[in-house]
């Protein structure tokens, strides 16, 4: 994609996900930030070159028949054939997204939270939790802070979080010492990825008693 | 780290590529990974499975398998690289570094029970023969990376290790080491930054 990327994934996000420890809801916002992030892609490269620097530093004996199994199982499996990924299908979400979401945009299943933003819960391991965000052009995501780490990637339109625009393929990593009110850029509806492992904290009173039931 | 791949253009003067004639061991393999990909070649297989299957093995017993499981799973690992070596891109990575990515993925399928997506792949052509000088920078730089990993200090590299092999999180290796977590933050930032400068 040729879209210019202002705010990029950091680098423990980037090995984290290299080493394969991160909880699926943040794989999933990391992997769909890297579909449209060159930049981030080749630093990926490189965190998964460390992987294999430090694979090549310590052995442990295989068994005797090892290599004998491993070409029965081969030969087992028989010609295989050598398929190609097929190539990426143009649309809002990258191919990540869309798997969890069963299809495009139009397929997105929104509930309305209020003030006109509109949620879906994505399917992802509890540990923390993915959801798709709608803001309506102009409009504000109840003040809140976090416990643990939100991420937030702009798949359409823009948010202004404090200093900073957010713009498609931006994702904003914020953490425990950050309270934000993003507001969805003026001149179009904004639609984002969020992934956080603790609940938002809102300030305002009603928000929060409505958080268990809208899990965000 | 510049370890780049065919998205990007590389810079092609600042390294010493075909400056000797000898083959290094990670051009080796990539000859080897044709061989299997091209004619089945057993010889070569067996010689990648000679190299790799422990290390994988060992890989998995580090991240908290146990041997059996970890022996299936090392089996399992050289068996894809059999059937998926058509997937093989020496321009975008070494070997050792593509099998690390089958490796990570089968614990994540086998010990955590968790998903991992993956980006979306890059628009591709019809098979292109990889470019043979990209493909040796690649392999260069990576032995590069190698040989900077061995000179960390070791404070720095044990915690690399454990955050790539252990599967842990930093919160979860201040618990296992008792360090406060922004000691294990600022030596892991410490490390890339030596690392980087290494690779330049």
């Amino acid at each position: 994609m040729t879209i210019e990327i202002t705010h990029h994934l950091t680098d423990a996000l980037l090995m984290a996900y290299s080493a394969g420890s991160l909880p699926e809801a943040f794989s999933l916002t990391v992997a769909t930030h890297i579909s449209m992030c060159d930049e981030c892609r080749a630093r990926l490269g490189a965190f998964d070159a460390l992987g294999g620097a430090l694979l090549e530093k310590d052995e442990a004996a295989m068994a005797d028949d090892s290599l004998a199994v491993t070409m029965a199982r081969i030969r087992a499996g028989g010609v295989t054939a050598r398929d190609r990924p097929a190539p990426p299908v143009r649309g809002v979400f990258p191919a990540p997204l869309r798997d969890y979401v069963g299809g495009d945009l139009g397929a997105v299943r929104w509930r309305p939270i209020g003030m006109g933003v509109k949620q879906a819960i994505l399917p992802t391991a509890k540990e923390a939790t993915a959801r798709l965000l709608y803001i309506p052009a102009g409009a504000a995501v109840p003040d809140h802070g976090h416990r643990g780490t939100e991420l937030t990637l702009v798949l359409q339109g823009a948010f202004l979080d404090a200093a900073a625009r957010f713009g498609p393929g931006d994702i904003e990593v914020a953490g425990e010492d950050v309270e934000h009110m993003p507001v969805a850029d003026i001149g179009a509806d904004c639609i984002c990825l969020a992934a956080t492992d603790a609940p938002l904290r809102f300030r305002a009173l009603m928000p929060r008693l409505a958080q268990p039931f809208l899990r965000i | 780290m510049r370890v780049k791949g065919r998205w990007t253009k590389r810079r092609v003067m600042d390294t010493t590529v075909a400056s000797t004639g000898a083959k290094t061991e990670n051009e080796d393999w990539v000859a080897c990974m044709a061989l299997v990909r091209d004619a089945g070649d057993e010889v070569a297989f067996a010689r990648l499975f000679g190299h790799f299957a422990p290390r994988v093995k060992a890989f998995l017993m580090r991240s908290g398998a146990d041997a059996a499981l970890a022996e299936e799973v090392a089996q399992d690992v050289m068996a894809t690289l059999w059937r998926k070596s058509h997937l093989f891109d020496p321009t975008r990575a070494s070997v050792a570094t593509w099998i690390f990515t089958i490796a990570r993925n089968r614990r994540i399928d086998a010990l955590r029970r968790a998903k991992r997506p993956e980006p979306e792949d890059l628009p591709w052509g019809p098979e292109p023969e990889p470019d043979q000088t990209e493909a040796l920078m690649m392999q260069q730089e990576s032995e590069k990376l190698g040989l900077a990993l061995a000179t960390l200090p070791e404070k720095q590299r044990v915690l690399i290790e454990k955050a790539y092999f252990g599967d842990l999180s930093h919160s979860e290796i201040a618990e296992e080491t008792g360090l406060p977590l922004g000691t294990i933050k600022s030596r892991i930032r410490l490390a890339l930054d030596r690392l980087r400068h290494a690779m330049k």
